[in-house]
């Protein structure tokens, strides 16, 4: 079966910089695939490539068969490609359920429509109901975004996700910032969509890394050095150089 | 909130009633300058609603507003010098001029953000100024005399003072409504998410740019209307119209009435002007008074009478 | 031809005297990122200053010094009474206030000098044509204004590019955090630049002052081509200012001078002078409308605003 999401070689360079370098990665249909490395490895403009915010300069971006490399955000979000944000980037001066409804609102057609109250269409609360639902935050979808807690922010980006009903999630260092009991919440529901969803996750907490990863790829410099099962890059001794080593330096 | 009744609807509910009831108060008193005057303020209330649009729930602000006082004004202006009075082709031409410069402005103007945006609006309604006030046809900067008001069938008559306050009044109410269903269509939630974070909008898949030009365009077109009107008030038109320091009262009425709700403006057209009425009153030096005032109202009550009155800002 | 040459000498003047205002404004968007309206009160402020002290004094270089002065004193004062507590709040909060203080500046000018206006006659040493090149003959007074304009605009360049203060300038227009976290006493630095943007604007302003117009309203109509200059330049950008000014002045002046004759080649006599003001004053908008196709941002535009 054919991977849904294909990297070819794919290069950025910002100015003296390379951000990208020679990135290949091939994620079968329903693996949960984790980005890993150190500071500056390139993680984040990775998704900015795959999700369209910045063109890459070299190389080829395949997803459910088509050619995206190309394709503006908004076409790649409509074939079925979500992200979320490192950086919460929320409507907060919208509510809870607005902020979901808008994402549900942007694949739901065209929004030339005038006269009906956006507010009581169902076929726009419902959906994002339900997104809220899958990551918890439902009792709070009246309050304004800005008086959630940062961990709530974080639910509310994975739920804004959700609601664009995508066929795979790249997901942006969802745990930036969280508590313990946060993360582990945040881990459960990972594990729940991992059922149903394709996720490219990138992130700094090992733990739950390791927890839900089937597939782990480690990047330095923006070029992959390691990609494998998680137990072979947890053995395997240039990761433990480069990255692995200095993360238990850190966590002590 | 308080829901229903609470103190600020209820304002609204005494106003609404009694703009409706004040003719039959002039009726009773006699007091026709009153007349004139709330025709006046209903008729740049519509004005400052169509703002309201684009600034308080599209988050677009635009200084040259008033620029579609001046096309619509013109539109009806020129025609009766022409010799064609009929509303049926003035306030249609009124309002697709207006919708057509909105058109080419907002397509030039929304390409930029912040101070950018808000000085090039303002300069292209200058332009405007200019155009007009150099075409001495028209009357130039003198401005023009509107000897017969717009001629529709009978029994409408433009001239009688009472019929024409209630003609602005049912306009205003309607596009208040108008106004109301497009913030909360679909349409308006695009407006508002583009208002609130533009750059999150676009990665979750809304093209925002058409959806901004379209709100720009409804908002001028219901501006020229309120120009259209403006011209049958005064049986005057000129440029000054839509000098820029005009687009500036438009948005000071806007920010003093709040700019979170559709009918906010309403209350602020007529704080203002009520304003300038009873200032004027004391000292012919007023705007010294106003001026600070206004510097107050942005520094410690930005909610404007809305707030004031207890309506926290929602989108 | 000695119109032509007459015509672009004043044009090149009055891209100058536009100059010095879009440097202050430009200055001030850029470093403290405050949209100022009132900026064009400042130039009014200048130019009544100019024809008070001067008919006081009875000495023109006297007069213009002191109101030179006078300017300065009202910008700072202005800054901090009412510019302070504005930066860092949304742009629209900027438009209100400082189109309040444009209310504000106006009646009080009307209240101190009365509706009329004021004039300020040419000192007579400076009232006399020059020649400048063989036939031609040139005001002494707009050739005065050129060179005056040409050195403020070299010792802007100098304080900007080679001074420390000017450096300072030029990092808090790119990155105003760290200038503040580098230990500089940003409260003065903010003074002193909104200073010298109200001393260029009163500059400006007593400058034209004999030539052109001391009136209530003067600066909201000058102040529109300074916001199309800044546009045009890019925000924060000296330069820009004051390439986009030289050349805003020079078409507006010889558009004005020899459009309609243009047009009047091409269009009937009655079509021609009907349109000719008209399109005449179209041309600056157009040529926004052109770089804003091309270049959103401006064309010099400085740092990330």
């Amino acid at each position: 079966m054919p991977d849904l999401l294909q990297v070819e070689n794919l290069a950025k360079r910002f100015g003296g910089i390379v951000a990208t370098d020679d990135l290949s990665i091939a994620i079968p249909e329903g693996q949960l695939h984790a980005v890993i490395g150190p500071n500056g490895a390139g993680k984040t403009t990775l998704i900015a490539q795959l999700s369209g915010q910045y063109p890459p300069d070299s190389g080829r971006i395949g997803f459910a068969g088509s050619d995206i490399t190309a394709l503006p955000m908004p076409a790649r979000s409509a074939l079925g490609l979500a992200r979320s944000f490192q950086i919460t980037s929320l409507f907060l001066d919208l509510s809870v359920l607005d902020n979901v409804a808008l994402a549900v609102q942007a694949h739901a057609g065209h929004s030339f429509h005038f006269w009906r109250h956006a507010r009581r269409q169902r076929e726009l609360r419902d959906p994002a109901r339900a997104a809220l639902a899958r990551v918890g935050l439902n009792v709070r979808e009246n309050l304004p975004a800005s008086a959630l807690s940062h961990g709530e922010h974080r639910q509310l980006e994975l739920a804004m996700a959700l609601a664009s009903k995508p066929r795979m999630l790249l997901l942006d260092e969802p745990m930036a910032g969280l508590g313990p009991e946060e993360s582990a919440r945040m881990v459960a529901t990972l594990r729940e969509l991992k059922k149903e969803l394709t996720i490219l996750l990138v992130e700094h907490d090992m733990e739950a890394v390791f927890a839900l990863a089937d597939r782990i790829t480690v990047l330095v410099y923006g070029r992959v050095i390691a990609s494998g099962k998680p137990e072979e890059i947890r053995n395997n001794a240039q990761v433990r150089d480069a990255y692995l080593g200095e993360q238990e330096a850190v966590h002590g | 909130m308080s829901g229903w009744l609470s103190a600020r609807n209820l304002a609204v509910i005494v106003l609404l009633a009694a703009l409706v009831l004040l003719p039959v108060y002039v009726e009773l008193t006699g007091n026709r300058f009153l007349l004139t005057l709330f025709t006046r303020i209903i008729i740049l209330a519509l004005a400052a609603v169509s703002l309201n649009l684009i600034l308080g729930y599209g988050g677009m602000m635009s200084f040259g507003h008033a620029v579609y006082l001046g096309i619509g004004g013109y539109a009806v202006g020129m025609l009766a010098h022409e010799g064609i009075y009929s509303g049926f082709v003035q306030w249609p031409l009124a309002l697709s001029a207006s919708a057509l410069f909105a058109l080419v402005i907002g397509a030039l103007s929304l390409r930029t953000r912040g101070v950018y945006f808000i000085m090039i609006t303002l300069a292209f309604a200058q332009m405007a100024y200019y155009v007009v006030a150099g075409l001495a046809r028209y009357g130039g900067d003198d401005g023009l005399t509107i000897y017969k008001r717009s001629q529709f069938f009978e029994p409408i008559n433009l001239s009688n003072k009472m019929q024409f306050y209630y003609i602005c009044l049912a306009l205003l109410y309607a596009s208040i409504y108008l106004v109301w269903r497009i913030v909360n269509s679909r349409f308006g939630m695009v407006i508002q998410g583009s208002r609130s974070n533009d750059t999150r909008m676009r990665a979750i898949g809304f093209p925002t740019f058409r959806y901004k030009l379209i709100c720009f365009v409804i908002a001028g077109t219901l501006c020229g209307l309120s120009g259209a009107l403006l011209a049958n008030h005064t049986d005057f038109v000129s440029p000054a119209m839509m000098y820029w320091t005009r687009s500036g009262d438009l948005i000071i009425m806007v920010v003093l009435g709040g700019m979170g709700s559709v009918i906010g403006p309403v209350f602020g057209a007529m704080a203002l002007l009520v304003l300038e009425e009873t200032l004027s009153g004391f000292t012919e030096y007023w705007q010294i008074i106003l001026g600070p005032l206004l510097l107050l109202v942005v520094l410690f009550a930005r909610g404007g009478i809305d707030g004031l009155l207890g309506k926290v800002r929602h989108a | 031809m000695t119109l032509f040459i007459e015509q672009c000498l004043n044009g090149l003047q009055f891209g100058l005297l536009l100059f010095m205002l879009a440097a202050g404004l430009t200055l001030v968007f850029g470093i403290m990122d405050l949209v100022n309206l009132a900026h064009g009160s400042l130039y009014m402020v200048g130019a009544y200053f100019a024809a008070t002290f001067t008919a006081w004094t009875g000495s023109f270089l006297l007069g213009v010094a002191i109101a030179l002065g006078g300017t300065l004193l009202v910008g700072m004062a202005v800054e901090v009474i009412v510019m302070r507590r504005l930066y860092g709040r949304d742009h629209l909060d900027h438009v209100l206030a400082t189109f309040g203080l444009i209310l504000f500046f106006d009646e009080t000018v009307r209240l101190i000098w009365g509706p009329a206006g004021l004039s300020l006659p040419l000192p007579s040493w400076l009232n006399a044509p020059v020649q400048i090149l063989p036939g031609v003959y040139y005001s002494a007074y707009k050739l005065s204004i050129i060179i005056v304009s040409l050195a403020v605009a070299a010792g802007l360049y100098f304080l900007v590019m080679r001074t420390r203060i000017g450096m300072l300038v030029r990092a808090g227009a790119s990155n105003r955090e760290m200038v503040g976290a580098l230990g500089v006493n940003i409260k003065l630095l903010y003074t002193l630049v909104f200073g010298l943007g109200a001393a260029l604007a009163g500059l400006a302003g007593l400058m034209q002052a004999p030539i052109l117009t001391v009136q209530i309203g003067m600066g909201e109509i000058i102040i529109i081509l300074a916001f199309v200059i800044t546009v045009i330049g890019g925000i924060g950008s000296i330069r820009g200012a004051f390439v986009a000014a030289i050349f805003i002045g020079v078409v507006d002046t010889l558009g004005r001078a020899f459009f309609p004759d243009l047009l009047r080649m091409v269009l009937s006599p009655a079509a021609a002078s009907t349109a000719a003001p008209a399109l005449s004053s179209m041309l600056i908008y157009l040529l926004m409308a052109i770089v804003l196709v091309l270049k959103p941002e401006g064309l010099f535009s400085a740092g990330n605003k």
